[in-house]
């Protein structure tokens, strides 16, 4: 499914999209798939499966520890899009990882594994616009959305730039920072939310934890909530991890919802 | 726009690959950097801190022992002699200052010996702004003495506990903290890695040392040497000696660090010699040779000397290795130990394990006449840091 479908699916509704991420093998492959269905039955719209990289420099220490145990774990790009590939699920799915490990592949390969694996889009945290017009093409020609972020500190063009080359939604960073849950909203996150003008539907993350947050970050004006970090500590704790999955999402969700 | 894009890449290498965050603080350094390079007053004050502070010019000095048992005729230049014991201060002096003409608040670095954060340290407290060094916890460990040094100036150092607990990690930790607090915060980088414009402005900053040895080098010889020697981690000693002959008829060599030999394994090599055994990837921002598995995971390296203990290399000695410019070779941990021992015995100069991979270098390949018949080796730094490591070697 595409994203756009997704998007124009819930506008229908009049309901905002909770966009949930994971990072794939954490602790392992096949615990994915079953932490994938929990987050679904709890009502995630679009999931972002990180495929772990060795020095992710835009993750903070609770999201950095999940791609620890995913790469002790024996994540690879290949079991990677075996395992997505085998997923059954009727959501968007959407590969965030580092530009590493799409260079290495090869851009053209990795973008035809994601087309074939049954991936959405694509978010590369350290790849500005500026260094994306390769990555960009073989999205296009693959009918793959390529996701670009935009942080408090974008200047007036660059966020010009970034939204004529962003597709499926644009990914709103809430806070100067890296991922990591925290209990606020930053005052930035409204005011970036409001500077963001497009017709592209956007979703806010980084920091968001709670369902109280969510409902606030759709009232400022946003399409779609982002959250990681609160998931990946879930199952860093390890108990009843489907079950507690399933109850944040839901969580979200309700917050999102009467928002509206 | 596209002239623009242009110049932040040496060939296909280089780059900005950081996250959106940054961009516009990349941008503001590049063009703070720009007009300041440029600025007499700037470069005044520059030049008065590199010599009364520093203690440049640093000598180059004819090794007539060392000259002897190597057969051929060696120069060393003595960055061992700059205030703090390395190389480093000419790039933190550069930063520093503009950090100051920038008024940022606060600076954050990164450091694998030591030696860089002991540079820093000195800048920061000199300047009277406020700095923190990331360091990873096992260097901290094996470079205890820097540490300590660091804490007397007034600088806090963090150790890092990520990873593999060195250098990379500590860069690592760096950028996430410049990610939350770039709009006070300067980002020292250490070496000509990283993101445009860090490359080109620690070369920069660095090529004093060239251009010092044009200079002396005529005075002495009345030419230029044949080749230039310098070992290289992540290459800012080693740009800053070649920079300035880089449209001279010169062999310029840049030496890695071999470790117990090129071999390594999906998550680790034996070694950091990064030129010589590397592929193409984008690490910290820039497109360069990184070492790394088949899926692109960074691999963990590995050498005696933790300065040169990196899995990356700056994009331009990519770029300058590729087109033939410099000559990429390795030292093994137990050939630069010996040329350490060769250097403190001929001459009384304790060099930095580092700096001892250029010396053995040139040991090696003296007689095979690749070399010529004048060498200048830059000794990067002094040993005293590597103290008790050598000793423990040598139990
Ligand atoms: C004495 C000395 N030489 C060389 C290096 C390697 O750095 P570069 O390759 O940037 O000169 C270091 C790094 O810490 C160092 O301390």
């Amino acid at each position: 499914m595409r994203i756009s479908e997704k998007f124009s699916e819930l506008k229908k509704r009049d309901e905002g999209a909770l966009i949930a991420y994971i990072c794939a093998g954490d602790p392992t492959p096949e615990g994915t798939k079953e932490y994938v269905t929990a987050l679904v039955r709890g009502g995630a719209d679009i999931i972002e499966l990180g495929l772990p990289f060795s020095d992710p420099v835009a993750d903070g220490p609770t999201i950095q520890a999940g791609i620890e145990r995913a790469l002790n774990g024996g994540m690879t790009p290949d079991i990677y899009f075996r395992m997505v590939g085998s997923l059954k699920v009727h959501i968007p799915l959407v590969v965030m990882t580092y530009y590493n490990l799409i260079f290495k592949r090869g851009l053209e390969k990795f973008v035809k594994d994601c087309a074939s694996s049954g991936i959405s889009g694509i978010i590369v945290p350290d790849l500005p616009a500026e260094e994306s017009g390769e990555l960009a093409g073989l999205c296009e020609k693959n009918e793959i959305d390529l996701i670009f972020l935009v942080a408090p500190t974008t200047t007036e063009s660059r966020m010009e730039q970034i939204l004529t080359r962003g597709t499926g939604f644009i990914y709103l960073v809430a806070r100067l920072g890296v991922t990591g849950a925290r209990s606020d909203i930053a005052v930035s996150t409204s005011e970036l939310i409001r500077r963001v003008r497009t017709d592209t539907p956007k979703a806010v993350g980084f920091g968001i934890s709670n369902g109280r947050q969510a409902a606030e970050i759709i009232s400022a004006g946003a399409d779609g909530v982002i959250v990681g970090s609160a998931f990946v500590d879930i199952i860093a704790k390890g108990k009843d991890v489907p079950n507690k999955l399933e109850a944040l999402a839901s969580e979200l969700k309700d917050g999102i919802k009467i928002a509206r | 726009m596209k002239q623009e894009l242009k110049s932040t890449k040496f060939g296909k290498y280089g780059g900005q690959f950081v996250p959106e965050v940054l961009m516009p603080a990349l941008e503001e350094l590049t063009g703070q950097y720009e007009k300041y390079k440029e600025d007499p007053v700037f470069n005044e004050e520059l030049d008065y801190y590199l010599r009364d502070f520093a203690g440049r010019p640093s000598p180059l000095y004819h090794a007539k022992q060392l000259s002897r048992e190597y057969g051929v005729k060696i120069y060393l230049k003595r960055e061992d002699l700059v205030h703090g014991g390395a190389h480093k201060l000419n790039n933190t002096l550069g930063q520093g200052l503009l950090t100051k003409y920038m008024g940022k608040k606060r600076i954050i670095a990164e450091t694998g010996a030591g030696q860089h954060g002991t540079a820093c340290a000195m800048v920061g407290a000199v300047f009277g702004i406020k700095t923190e060094v990331y360091m990873g916890a096992k260097d901290t460990v094996r470079q205890r003495m820097n540490v300590y040094r660091m804490e007397l100036m007034g600088t806090k150092v963090i150790p890092v506990k990520s990873g593999s607990q060195t250098l990379k990690d500590a860069i690592n930790e760096a950028i996430r903290d410049w990610v939350a607090n770039v709009e006070t915060t300067h980002y020292m980088i250490g070496s000509v890695v990283g993101m445009h414009p860090y490359p080109t402005m620690v070369r920069d900053f660095q090529s004093v040392i060239g251009k010092e040895v044009r200079t002396q080098i005529m005075e002495k010889e009345g030419r230029f040497p044949d080749s230039i020697v310098a070992c290289t981690g992540g290459g800012s000693n080693a740009m800053g000696i070649f920079h300035p002959f880089i449209d001279d008829d010169v062999d310029l060599f840049a030496v890695e660090a071999g470790g117990s030999g090129l071999k390594a394994t999906d998550k680790e090599a034996l070694h950091s010699a990064t030129l010589c055994a590397g592929e193409d990837g984008v690490l910290h921002g820039a497109r360069t040779k990184v070492l790394q598995n088949k899926y692109g995971q960074i691999l963990e390296s590995s050498s005696i000397a933790a300065g040169l203990d990196y899995a990356g290399v700056g994009p331009e000695l990519a770029y300058l290795a590729d087109i033939g410019r410099i000559k990429p070779r390795y030292s093994l941990d137990n050939e630069a130990l010996e040329a350490f021992h060769d250097l403190c015995r001929l001459e009384g100069i304790i060099p930095a394990l580092e700096s001892s991979h250029a010396l053995a270098y040139v040991k090696n390949a003296a007689a095979s006449g690749e070399l010529g018949d004048v060498v200048v080796i830059n000794i990067s730094g002094r040993g005293d840091k590597d103290l008790e490591t050598v000793l423990g070697m040598n139990k």
